[in-house]
């Protein structure tokens, strides 16, 4: 399977199971677009008719071409057959280590954001924060149950778990304690509204979190609107300051700040290159997942903006490399040369099995988007998975297993899809939310450009 | 090649021997939180690369 597009000049060839990526001028293009199509002959005869007037376009040079592509074919770099259905069956049955934990440590919140997933820190449940006892067993729940995997990651979430963060400063010591008596290495990730931040935080952070994640929706006008103090005071004075400090004292270390935009502010690339202007260089903008009838929803109409936004995204990253101001933004770091195997391509992001959220009182869930949701709620760090049934659940659910992917080309970048996603849109891990897919396929297309002009740009060099 | 420049990337297939040790970071623990994405994680895993 082959995915060809045109995009800022530049004409792309993607070939599905090889990974392969070309770029292409105008007559390669076109023959390409024939070849599974037509025999040699007629695509000679329908390139001779249609560059008629290019004296360049002879029929030598559309036999040269072809046979190049041939080359490609030969080499398994175009056109490849898919060599993997087997493996996602064995993956399905694969015995399954947990190597990660979401640590809900705060069911609470010092913001009120209206379209927080997690109804405000509270998972449509009681406030509470991890106590940490809880916090303990949950680290000896991973290190007994993280079979051959020697990084172990944990995600310090809520809520807002700085509300917890006597709590995390025990819990990540605890850790540490243990990593050389079980060979593991703990990588730690902080999310933060960054309300609390201070110095001692900040210099905590800094030393111990792999990660720390920096929720941030860019302009004041559009961050206020939707992230406010439960007074209704816009949190954008309070905390840019603070994140500017921490992002100054945290060095070469790893960071997103992270927005959500929504269906207020569709134009986000405006609050992206915002957030960059603010000096911070690694961003994140997703689009916000909600109730269809929140009146911020993205709409089917938003579609082609947002389309757009992403193209002016591409763009002016390809500009910024030359012109100074470059950022990462965390959808487009596509690592061509040294990215993930097939393996991950197809099991994705883990949910369920090798990656589970754990709550204030201990219990787990297959990831942090369906705490508070008892049917998925399997069991806790006590008793271990009590409900393996909703383990084979999740194993059994990749890009191979849902029958709308079979004919997509992006699947080995999604790996099917967020499953909770998935849950809220159509009632089933296993079924497909378009609306996630389409915003999927052209991020995927504007990172690929953006590969593509660095590789030509590096080229001209 | 006169009409096609091939960038350089890492042939899938290659990977399926292996692929799949989970020393890589878990996706959702990076900056999404509400998507999946896997094709920016960096393979940590010496024999892949």
């Amino acid at each position: 399977m082959i995915h060809q597009y045109k995009l800022n000049g530049y004409n792309i060839i993607l070939d599905t199971y090889s990974g392969s990526v070309h770029v292409v001028d105008e007559l390669a293009y076109d023959i390409i677009g024939l070849y599974e199509h037509a025999s040699s002959d007629k695509i000679v005869t329908t390139m001779k008719e249609k560059y008629r007037t290019n004296p360049e376009i002879t029929e030598v040079e559309i036999r040269e071409t072809l046979t190049d592509i041939q080359e490609l074919i030969n080499q398994g770099q175009l056109f490849t057959e898919d060599e993997y259905k087997d493996l996602s069956i064995d993956l399905r049955n694969r015995k399954t280590y947990v190597k990660a934990l979401c640590f809900n440590v705060a069911h609470t919140c010092n913001l009120s954001c209206e379209y927080c997933f997690a109804s405000q820190g509270k998972y449509n449940g009681d406030r509470a924060i991890m106590s940490f006892d809880v916090g303990k067993r949950a680290i000896d729940f991973l290190l007994e149950n993280s079979g051959h995997h020697r990084n172990l990651d944990i995600d310090f979430f809520g809520g807002e778990p700085l509300m917890a963060w006597n709590v995390v400063k025990q819990i990540v010591s605890y850790a540490r304690s243990k990593e050389q008596e079980y060979h593991k290495k703990f990588r730690f990730t902080f999310t933060t509204n960054g309300m609390l931040l201070n110095e001692e935080v900040t210099e905590f952070l800094n030393e111990e979190m792999d990660n720390v994640v920096l929720s941030l929706d860019g302009r004041k006008e559009v961050h206020d609107r939707l992230r406010r103090t439960v007074n209704g005071k816009g949190s954008y004075e309070h905390i840019v300051p603070k994140f500017q400090q921490f992002i100054k004292n945290r060095g070469e270390k790893e960071y997103y700040v992270r927005g959500t935009y929504t269906h207020d502010n569709v134009d986000f690339t405006n609050d992206i290159f915002h957030i960059a202007d603010l000096g911070f260089d690694k961003l994140s903008m997703e689009p916000v997942i909600c109730d269809p009838k929140e009146p911020y929803a993205l709409t089917e109409a938003d579609l082609p903006e947002i389309y757009n936004q992403y193209e002016i995204l591409a763009k002016e990253m390809i500009a910024r490399n030359e012109r100074g101001g470059k950022f990462t933004f965390y959808h487009y770091m596509l690592d061509l040369s040294e990215g993930p195997c097939i393996q991950k391509r197809i099991s994705g992001c883990g949910s369920g099995t090798e990656y589970l959220a754990v709550t204030p009182w201990g219990e787990l869930f297959p990831c942090h988007q369906f705490v508070g949701d008892e049917q998925f709620s399997m069991g806790n760090i006590w008793d271990g998975i009590t409900k393996p049934e909703i383990q084979a659940q999740f194993k059994g659910s990749n890009c191979y297993t849902k029958a709308e992917c079979q004919n997509c080309w992006a699947k080995l970048y999604c790996s099917g899809g967020c499953p909770a996603n998935s849950l809220h849109a159509t009632g089933s891990i296993n079924g497909t939310f378009e609306f996630s897919c389409d915003i999927f396929r052209k991020r995927v297309e504007c990172s690929m450009m953006v590969k593509v002009a660095e590789t030509i740009q590096a080229m001209e060099v | 090649m006169k009409r096609i420049i091939t960038l350089s990337t890492r042939k899938l297939v290659d990977t399926v021997k292996h692929g799949g040790c989970g020393a890589c970071q878990t996706s959702c623990q990076s900056a999404c939180k509400t998507s999946c994405g896997v094709a920016n994680q960096k393979c940590e895993n010496n024999m892949n690369r």
